[in-house]
């Protein structure tokens, strides 16, 4: 098994694309699922929804849930406690970028790391090398 | 007079209606600095609490009610408003877990209960240009009032009253949290729309019609 992904976005599509966009390097090995809008698919995050997504990503080895900004931050936290203590210590939340973050913590979950280097990857993310100042 | 189901009701009903007129007014404070959402978020967040409250029927147990308001909003709100009122209305319905009648201590000890959630949640101190800058000041007034012998429903008046005095004095501070505080100095000079929604709250549950 490998360590799940949830992506919380304020808006559903967002979150929907970068499971996509993500999903795309960790070859069905690494279960991400999107958690983005409010219940009715509005911009906006919903607890319900999130909690949802980190139940269904944890396979027993870990979750790591990343974030846009703002309210999610806070869903997301509240989401967590209502997690039951098991589950709950098997879930990081990410301080790292959504986009690049869920890209590199995909590839990293689906070699089979464990949640804490999955979480440290994608950490790392927000000061990889996009190769920028080579062109 | 204690407070019991039927009245939490009755004030929760009378929010819902006035965020529902006021959605207009709450969301265009906040296109003034936030994201342009608040009166939508909060109306349909407590449109849903009574659509919830009506099918289920409400217990007689004044803190399950609010344990279902706070569950409801973290969920439908949206916004950083749904977690931040959810735990005020959760921290509040634990601390008056099976209290089917509410003495003025009781709703002393609830609000400060909401308080003290809120700053949790947000981790946000009183002027920062918050809901904290009704909030606090109107649990601070509620005490003072009960302390000097007034009864419930004039240290409701008083809460809200400082709610309200609090919700103005946003205007010219300097946003740290929440959306707003990426504007920096451009969220000067506006009211916050949380504090607003805040003071709705507040004073609705001081008129009893």
């Amino acid at each position: 098994m490998t360590v799940g992904l949830v992506i919380v976005s304020h808006s559903q599509r967002l979150a929907e694309g970068v499971a996509e966009f993500a999903g795309q390097m960790a070859r069905g090995e690494v279960t991400i699922i999107a958690a983005g809008g409010t219940d009715t698919g509005e911009l906006g995050t919903s607890m319900a929804k999130v909690q949802r997504a980190l139940e269904a990503a944890d396979s027993g080895d870990g979750v790591l849930a990343l974030i846009d900004l703002g309210s999610a931050l806070l869903t997301v936290s509240m989401a967590i406690e209502q997690l039951s203590e098991e589950r709950r210590a098997r879930v990081r939340l990410s301080g790292g970028p959504l986009v690049e973050g869920a890209f590199v913590a995909a590839v990293e979950a689906s070699v089979g790391s464990d949640l804490a280097q999955v979480a440290a990857t994608a950490d790392d993310a927000a000061t990889m090398d996009k190769g920028v100042s080579d062109q | 007079m204690a407070v019991e189901s039927a009245a939490m009701l009755a004030w929760l009903q009378r929010s819902a209606s006035r965020l529902h007129e006021q959605r207009t007014y709450l969301t265009d404070l906040d296109a003034a600095i936030g994201d342009a959402d608040h009166g939508a978020n909060m109306d349909r967040g407590f449109t849903a609490v009574m659509a919830k409250l009506q099918a289920e029927g409400a217990p007689a147990d004044v803190g399950a009610i609010l344990k279902t308001v706070g569950a409801t909003l973290v969920s439908t709100v949206g916004g950083a408003s749904g977690p931040l009122y959810g735990t005020a209305f959760l921290r509040a319905g634990m601390a008056l877990a099976g209290k089917t009648a509410l003495e003025p201590g009781d709703i002393e000890e609830g609000l400060q209960a909401a308080l003290e959630g809120i700053k949790a949640r947000g981790k946000a101190q009183r002027g920062e240009k918050t809901m904290i800058d009704a909030l606090e000041p109107a649990v601070q007034a509620y005490s003072a009032a009960l302390a000097s012998g007034q009864d419930a429903k004039a240290a409701l008046a008083a809460a809200a009253d400082a709610a309200e005095e609090g919700m103005r004095a946003t205007i010219p501070l300097l946003a740290t949290k929440g959306r707003a505080s990426y504007l920096g100095e451009r969220s000067v000079g506006h009211q916050d729309p949380g504090a607003t929604s805040c003071a709705l709250l507040l004073r609705a549950a001081a008129d009893e019609s």
